[in-house]
Order: structure tokens, then sequence, then C-alpha cells
């Protein structure tokens, strides 16, 4: 049985769902809106997206696309737990035009999953995707920090990985400081 | 976002690192990162190999992801090769057997059985 712990889990089980998909961007919003009491999280691949069909059946937990074990059930679990918490859920996606992936949340909701590690995810992201680009967004009250690996590709060059030891210490530091920034 | 000068002299200081060390990687190490991984604590684990390799300043290890690979109860599955040697997995690698595995296999060049995933 599925068990996250926390929302950061579930945006890298959506982010393999798009690597499988052929995706080679992700673009990751994050959204918490203290005022209005609301957290948003939004996913955008640029994968082969799903069919009408299919966008129905991986809400159903008893559907999936992999043969290796018949059960999926990353999506249905996101999405319940964002209709407990006062939010919504929603997954946009046509065949050829990738997939786009929506959970929000009451952000004071008592049985709101926290985020957890998302630095922990996003590094993950950018290291055991290495054919991926990720452009992330995250949004407190109007205060924003953006990553975008396409950007740092560009500085390092062909011959330097994102997966470098010491480019990864530069990435989570960071992360670490941007996401420090933006809290209140 | 830290500067961008800072990351221009990292590229110089991996470049030179690649020079030295020579090009290719001597070893692969792939973490399942499904559904079934990540519940069992999978992004744990790389994390803790990816801090290993840093702080052993070890860089001709090539770390990737791959998704569920049907063994759901062994999570998390790491699989681990070295230069032209076949590819072992192992099942229920949390970050402190991961740190092991990394010293053992990865370094020290021998597999650790116990941890292996003994199919049929």
């Amino acid at each position: 049985m599925t068990a996250f712990r926390d929302l950061s889990q579930h945006i890298l089980d959506i982010a393999e769902n798009g690597t499988k998909a052929g995706a080679t961007l992700l673009h990751i919003t994050i959204t918490e809106d203290l005022d209005a009491d609301r957290l948003t999280i939004t996913l955008r691949d640029n994968g082969s997206g799903m069919d009408a069909e299919m966008v129905r059946r991986v809400t159903d937990p008893w559907v999936t696309t992999r043969t290796t074990r018949k059960v999926g059930l990353g999506i249905p679990f996101l999405k319940q737990t964002a209709e407990m918490c006062g939010g919504h859920f929603a997954i946009q996606s046509q065949l050829g035009q990738g997939t786009t992936t929506e959970a929000a949340f009451q952000h004071s909701h008592i049985d709101r999953p926290p985020l957890g590690d998302l630095i922990g995810t996003l590094i993950c992201i950018v290291v055991g995707y290495p054919a991926l680009d990720l452009l992330y967004q995250h949004q407190v009250d109007g205060r924003e920090f953006t990553l975008d690996t396409r950007e740092i590709r560009e500085v390092l060059g062909a011959d330097v990985p994102l997966s470098d030891p010491e480019v990864l210490g530069f990435l989570r530091g960071t992360l670490v400081e941007g996401l420090r920034d933006i809290q209140a | 976002m830290k500067s961008l000068e800072e990351l221009r002299k990292i590229k110089e200081r991996a470049l030179e690192r690649r020079q030295l060390s020579g090009e290719g990687a001597q070893a692969r190490v792939v973490v399942a990162m499904g559904t079934c991984g990540i519940a069992a604590g999978a992004r744990d684990t790389m994390s803790a190999i990816l801090r290993h390799l840093e702080e052993k300043d070890i860089t001709d290890v090539v770390v990737t992801q791959t998704g569920c690979l049907g063994l759901c109860e062994y999570e998390p599955i790491v699989q681990v090769q070295v230069s032209d040697a076949d590819m072992v997995t192992y099942g229920k690698i949390d970050s402190a057997r991961a740190r092991t595995l990394i010293d053992k296999h990865v370094v020290g060049r021998e597999p650790v059985a116990d941890w292996q995933i003994k199919r049929g």
C-alpha cells in the first residue's frame, strides 16, 4: 500500500511518470498563498501525454501503463488527499501535448501532508533523469524562487553534467538559500 | 540564485578533474524510484548515495533512477555495476546500507552477498 509521508514524494512520483512518457522538460510550480489559505502544486511535462480515456483511468487505482505490476496508486492517493483537505485535483492531457497535473489544498488543513524534503526530491529529479530539464518555481505570498536547469546547463556546457558532485553541492546550496529566503 | 560566476569556477574545476581521471565512469548505480520505491524510502537512499559520493569526492560514478522493477517487496532497490561486471541488484537498501554499499562494492569492488536479491 502506498504510504507517502509528504507531498514532495508525490512530486517525485509524478515526475517519474513524466519521464516514462518521454518528457524532456518538467515545469513544477508550488504556490503558497497564506491569505487565501491555499497551497497549489502544478507539474507540467512535455511527454507523450494521454488520451481522455487514459486520463480517466489513471485516477482509478486499478489501472497503469506499467506491465511489471498491475496497480498504480500514486495519483489516486494524491487526488484523495487533495479532496480530503478542502482542495481539488485535476489532470489535463492530450496525446502528443504532454500532461499537466494540479493538486490544491487548504494550506492550514489538519490532514494536509507537509511538503517535506523538497530539496531531496528536486535533487533526485535533476540527477536521476539526465535527459530531463527542470524549471522549478516556488512562491510564498508573492515572494518567488526560480531554478531553471537549462540556465545552469548553459554555463556548464556539454562536458560537465548536472550530477557532478560539486555542481550538486552548488544546486543544493542554491535551493537551501532560495527556499529559506521566500519563507516569511 | 547563487552566483553564476561561482558556477563557472566549479565548471573549470570539474573539467580539470575529468582530464586527470580520464573519461568514462568506473561504476553505475541505479536507484528504483517507482511509486513503491518512493514509499519505501528510495529518495532518502538516493540522497544518501549522492551525499556519500560528494563527501568522498568520488566523481567517476554515474547515478541514475529507474521505475518499478516488479520486486516491490524488496524496495528500496539499488543496482550496482562496476566496470564490465554484471549488474548486481540489492534489496532493502536504506541510507546506512547505501553508504556501506558504496564503500564495499563501488570503491572496494566487492559485492555484498547478504543484501543481494536472489531470484528463482
